[in-house]
């Protein structure tokens, strides 16, 4: 079986701040991580590869940079680790971004199983999984917090919804985005280690995809950026003092309306 | 293929879009030199060509529309419904969509997908909708991904809606990231805020980032229909007014359409409590601070009488005190509702990102340093094992429970 995990390099905190003179993005001397999320995505191969034998891939879109986020995942035990990376990519969306991913992923041929994580943390979609599977026909299971069984045709999964769980079976190849439920990711070895720096990450540009230049970066991205703006600040409100016999009373008094009010 | 976007030889060095850069793409090594435009960070928003003033900045417009945008009408809702019943956040759509219609001068339509759901689309008009695309076979009975898409994508591509929202829910996400990919349109996800472009009518699409600490602004000037899936709770339900008249169009589909590689087998809802926690108005969280499972309790109480669903830090879910789906934060659910209760949650930058944006915020905690203060409406530096059951028992009182 060959899985084939999807990872994302996004700055290590959401804590960014927009700097209020310059108006820029202030996100100096933050680390670059793997996405929280494909971290579980990475175990989860890891962990079905376990199971059934078989190979997984990291695949990125990203700049060289992103190759070290492919060496930790091949640090944690992945086989081996794909970089797209071209100027053309610049600018992409969430549609651009599937359509090179998937084109990677038809290159890559034989797959069974495509892993994303549920979303990524800095653009926070959801929307690079399934777009995956559409580009190339696939049946996808997003939110997957539990594989309940896998063998060479199908797969049965876990969906986590708002008010419980589905149970969905689809024959494979079928694309996953899984949430943080399912595993708890493992350190890397020593050995895998040793792997990750040895490594040859292959590198491939929008030429070696066949991809349409029109379905690349900023000309395959139907969304448009028009302003970025830090939201109005919240101001940290009254502190309410004295004991709690004191307090419970005017806490109950400032919320009462609102309360009445959110039932209706 | 050459750069889409480069610094020409007009270029004094001013150095003013090495400032403009929301993404700092752009970087001058020495005063002297043209600044170096990195692409790879570099998302052609355009603020750098906006802010030189020597016009030195060529960056590659996008082809023009190779559609007819004038022949997309109406605003679209996909009304999203469980086991028949009409989901909550349909009538926000209808209740935002009603204002974009408006202003476009434009229909309100709602989609609904399902069996044996034609008594609904009475609910859906008498909420605003002037038209129901209604697709009524025991194949849609239940949601699929893949069935679902495609009797949307047949849809779009023979009513061409100029805009199309969806709720930002599991199915919602799932579901139109697939019909946005096959109908070449443009996408924005978990929308905050919604309006119309008056120059261009295009549809101007707020969405928080990096978990809520930035905001941007999309549109779609060159695809049509618009797309944007919208958080929950956000908007304003739609009023009903029964006297409101709209038509159903009952939609043929090919039988094709309506087949699904995967298959739903079964369905098993939480048992664990009731309330969903994207839907509550108000929700009551607990941290490390409540030390045990057991201690959950407490939290429940209060739920229970002030009608609230039960959230949790990671810290909590981690500890096995309570089920991963009421985490609230970065790696869980984002929620906003009216009143967020947090007792014993420290407010670490990830937990925040998941509720900063609920209207009133409450923080219980013994530490007065703690970061959750920062983002309350009221505070309380106590204990929460003294707070909470005295807050249930005079609530109790209070509301008449
Ligand atoms: C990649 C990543 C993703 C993450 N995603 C999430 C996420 O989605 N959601 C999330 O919540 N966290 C997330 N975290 C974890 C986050 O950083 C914090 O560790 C977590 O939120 C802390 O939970 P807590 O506030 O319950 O615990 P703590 O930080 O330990 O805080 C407990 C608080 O309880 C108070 N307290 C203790 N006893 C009492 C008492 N008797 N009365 C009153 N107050 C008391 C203490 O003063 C303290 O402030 C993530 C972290 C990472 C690295
Ligand atoms: N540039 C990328 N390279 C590889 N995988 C990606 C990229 N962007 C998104 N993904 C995958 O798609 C998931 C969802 O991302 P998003 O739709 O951006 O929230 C992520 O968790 C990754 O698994």
């Amino acid at each position: 079986m060959r899985y084939v995990v999807c990872i994302k390099q996004v700055p290590e905190t959401t804590d960014v701040k927009i700097n209020p003179e310059t108006n820029t993005l202030m996100r100096d001397g933050v680390a670059a991580i793997i996405n929280p999320f494909d971290m579980y995505a990475i175990e989860e191969g890891l962990r079905l590869k376990a199971k059934t034998g078989g190979t997984v891939t990291v695949l990125s879109m990203g700049p060289p940079q992103a190759d070290a986020a492919l060496r930790e995942a091949i640090s944690m035990g992945a086989d081996d680790g794909i970089l797209l990376s071209d100027r053309a990519f610049a600018g992409s969306d969430t549609w651009a971004t599937s359509y090179t991913l998937a084109m990677a992923i038809r290159k890559i041929g034989a797959f069974d199983i495509i892993l994303c994580g549920k979303q990524a943390s800095d653009g926070d979609t959801a929307q690079v999984g399934p777009g995956i599977a559409i580009h190339l026909d696939l049946p996808q299971i997003t939110y997957v917090r539990k594989i309940e069984s896998i063998d060479e045709k199908t797969i049965v999964a876990e969906r986590l919804m708002e008010n419980g769980y589905e149970v969905i079976q689809a024959p494979l190849p079928c694309v996953l985005t899984v949430v943080k439920e399912i595993n708890e990711p493992r350190l890397p070895s020593l050995k895998g280690k040793l792997a990750a720096k040895k490594a040859v990450i292959t590198t491939w540009k929008a030429a070696d995809l066949q991809c349409d230049p029109k379905c690349i970066g900023l000309e395959g991205s139907p969304t448009k950026v028009v302003k970025i703006f830090t939201p109005p600040a919240r101001q940290g409100g009254e502190m309410l003092k004295g004991e709690p016999s004191e307090i419970v009373p005017q806490l109950i008094a400032k919320l009462k309306d609102a309360i009445l009010g959110a039932a209706n | 293929m050459s750069d889409p976007i480069k610094i020409n030889e007009k270029c004094v060095f001013c150095g003013a879009c090495v400032k403009a850069c929301p993404f700092g793409a752009i970087t001058q090594t020495e005063r002297k030199t043209v600044p170096v435009i990195d692409l790879m960070k570099c998302t052609l928003c355009g603020a750098c060509v906006a802010s030189c003033k020597f016009d030195a900045i060529w960056m590659k417009e996008k082809s023009a529309a190779t559609i007819d945008l004038s022949s997309f009408k109406d605003v679209w809702v996909f009304a999203e419904q469980h086991d028949g019943v009409i989901q909550s956040i349909t009538f926000e759509l209808l209740g935002e969509g009603r204002k974009l219609a408006d202003s476009l001068g434009m229909k309100l339509c709602a989609v609904l997908l399902g069996s044996n759901v034609q008594k609904q689309t009475a609910e859906l008009i008498a909420r605003g909708a002037d038209k129901v695309y209604l697709v009524d076979r025991p194949a849609l009975e239940h949601f699929q991904d893949e069935s679902y898409a495609n009797v949307l994508i047949d849809l779009v591509k023979r009513h061409k809606p100029n805009v199309f929202l969806c709720g930002a829910s599991t199915i919602g996400r799932s579901l139109v990231s697939r019909v946005a990919v096959r109908v070449n349109a443009g996408l924005t996800a978990d929308c905050t805020a919604l309006a119309i472009d008056p120059k261009t009518l295009n549809l101007l699409q707020t969405r928080p980032a990096f978990g809520g600490n930035i905001m941007a602004t999309i549109e779609t000037p060159n695809a049509r229909p618009q797309m944007a899936t919208v958080r929950h709770k956000v908007m304003k339900e739609a009023d009903v007014n029964p006297a409101h008249k709209g038509e159903v169009s009952m939609e043929t589909i090919a039988e094709v359409l309506l087949h699904s590689k995967a298959r739903r087998l079964k369905f098993v809802p939480e048992t664990e409590t009731t309330m969903n926690i994207a839907e509550a108005n108000i929700i009551v969280s607990g941290g490390r601070g409540l030390q045990t499972a057991e201690n959950f309790a407490l939290l429940r109480e209060l739920a229970d009488v002030i009608g609230a669903g039960v959230g949790a830090s990671r810290a909590a879910v981690d500890s096995n005190w309570i089920p991963y789906s009421h985490q609230v934060g970065q790696t869980g659910k984002t929620v906003c509702p009216k009143i967020y209760i947090a007792a014993g949650i420290s407010g670490q930058i990830q937990h925040l990102a998941g509720m900063q944006s609920s209207d009133i915020i409450v923080a219980i905690n013994k530490d007065a340093d703690a970061p959750i203060f920062k983002v309350a409406t009221y505070g309380i530096v106590g204990d929460l094992f003294e707070i909470l059951p005295l807050l249930t028992q005079q609530f109790r009182k209070v509301l008449g429970k």
